[in-house]
């Protein structure tokens, strides 16, 4: 079955264009990439909900991350979803354990090869549909 | 994996989103539960307004579906949007990337966004758009929105699908117009003209309306508009004509009309999808078939003749899935 992403750019990034450009490597990859361009949690978890995404993909410059990230988890588990949250973008390895045990499940960096994205999405994607 | 359960219909029909999002994506996927759900009585409605945005890649339909959503959210209309982009024939992937042009759409309630890749099927649609309509439907959204793919010559499949069919152009069409020509031109029940803040608008309606001057519709004159979606810009006049078309099919009787003419095609289309998922099956596992198909490649024997034995042979095992 088809793979879907919803990929968003966390708040207010503008001009931040890693997102579009990591959308378009996963289409490459073989996924339907839905792109949402800059948004904040709440509305990332309905769109998720509604694109029936199986993986919701952040990106972020930085500086938003801690508070942001974790809250698109908590308000989509409140809501009853439960996609594979990854994030990507300039994240200071610091913050990787608090961001991972608020339920993101991987950290990508900006030095990050789109295959290695892809097949952790894939194995991650396909262990919980069986 | 989801169960059609009595609870998910009640959730369903108590318009809990998550469900539906649930319930869209088996559909999308064209999953067991997902052709359950097709059946059910409560997924057998036909009330809203399916209206059809179609045009050329960029000429403004996702921009303008947004503005039209916001202003009927803003009416207080219950809203389903469909857009579909193209899947890459090499990799099987798709960028959807319709929804960035309606951001704006997130703080507005009663609007549910669904993007589909066509996943290989040509006609400016995805494969399962009928159904992901017919389940939007069933959720009591008022009017539907249907943006297709960017569409060149011969992507008609929005016609069978719906009520009203809106084709969006942008100005100096008269080199486009060429390769319109060839049909795509006749389809609509409204002509739009976005971008009109670029050069040549008024050329552009005035083509525009000597096409339609010869067309052969007759009881309904496809208007033409002018629109810059970008700044809202006949905006309302467009919501006007699509509900004004929308009173006309009904007091024509034509909204029954098409509505039968669009039952019987996905009759015709489910069921020849069926047959061919059957041939499908059978050549690639049937043993004594394949030998057969092996002669086939050898030149042994002629198509014709094998075609037939598959034929009988599927009648004699009776049809099943
Ligand atoms: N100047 C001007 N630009 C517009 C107008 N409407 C849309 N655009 C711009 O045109 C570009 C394409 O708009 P979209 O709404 O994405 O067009 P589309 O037809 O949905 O494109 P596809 O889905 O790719 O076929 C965007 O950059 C819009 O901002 C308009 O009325 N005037
Ligand atoms: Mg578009």
């Amino acid at each position: 079955m088809q793979i879907k992403v919803v990929m968003a750019k966390l708040g207010l990034d503008i001009h931040w264009r890693g997102a579009l450009v990591v959308s378009r490597m996963l289409r490459d990859e073989g996924m339907e990439v839905v792109y949402l361009g800059n948004q904040f949690p709440e509305q990332i978890v309905d769109a998720a909900i509604q694109e029936g995404a199986d993986v919701i993909g952040l990106s972020t410059l930085g500086g938003n991350h801690l508070t942001l990230g974790p809250k698109v988890v908590e308000i989509m588990k409140a809501k009853g979803m439960d996609s594979l949250v990854i994030m990507g973008g300039v994240i200071p390895e610091d913050d990787f354990p608090l961001l991972k045990e608020a339920g993101i499940a991987e950290i990508f960096g900006p030095e990050t090869r789109i295959e290695e994205m892809a097949n952790f999405i894939r194995a991650r994607v396909k262990t919980e549909i069986a | 994996m989801v169960s059609l359960s009595d609870e998910l219909i009640e959730k369903f029909d108590q318009k809990d989103e998550v469900v539906l999002g649930k319930l869209l994506k088996e559909v999308e996927n064209q999953t067991e539960l997902g052709f359950e759900l097709l059946k059910h009585k409560a997924f057998q409605k036909g009330k809203a307004h399916i209206v059809g945005i179609t045009g050329p890649p960029g000429s403004g339909k996702s921009t303008l579906v947004g503005k039209i959503c916001k202003s009927l959210a803003q009416k207080g209309l219950k809203i389903g949007v469909v857009c579909i982009d193209p899947t890459s024939p090499f990799t099987k992937g798709a960028l959807l990337g319709d929804r960035v042009r309606m951001q704006e759409l997130a703080k507005y309630p009663n609007i549910f966004i669904k993007s589909l890749a066509t996943r290989g099927n040509l006609g400016g649609l995805a494969g399962s758009t009928a159904d992901v309509v017919q389940v939007l439907d069933a959720f009591d959204k008022d009017i539907i929105l249907l943006e297709t793919v960017g569409v060149g010559q011969a992507e008609f499949d929005v016609l069978d699908i719906s009520d009203t069919v809106v084709l969006v152009n942008v100005p100096g069409l008269g080199d486009s117009l060429q390769t319109l020509k060839a049909g795509i031109m006749e389809i609509a029940d409204l002509y739009v003209i976005n971008q009109s803040d670029r050069p040549g608008a008024d050329e552009s309606v005035k083509d525009l309306r000597m096409m339609v001057n010869e067309s052969k519709k007759e009881d309904w004159k496809p208007p033409i508009l002018k629109t810059i979606a970008t700044q809202q810009e006949g905006v309302e006049e467009l919501i006007d004509q699509i509900h004004r078309h929308k009173s006309f099919l009904r007091n024509s009787g034509q909204w029954a009309k098409i509505r039968q003419n669009r039952h019987m095609k996905r009759l015709r289309g489910v069921t020849n999808s069926y047959i061919t998922e059957i041939v499908e099956n059978t050549m690639r596992n049937d043993p004594l078939i394949q030998k057969r198909i092996e002669e086939v490649k050898r030149g042994e024997i002629d198509p014709f003749t094998v075609s037939n034995e598959i034929i009988r042979h599927l009648f004699q095992k009776q049809l099943t899935l």
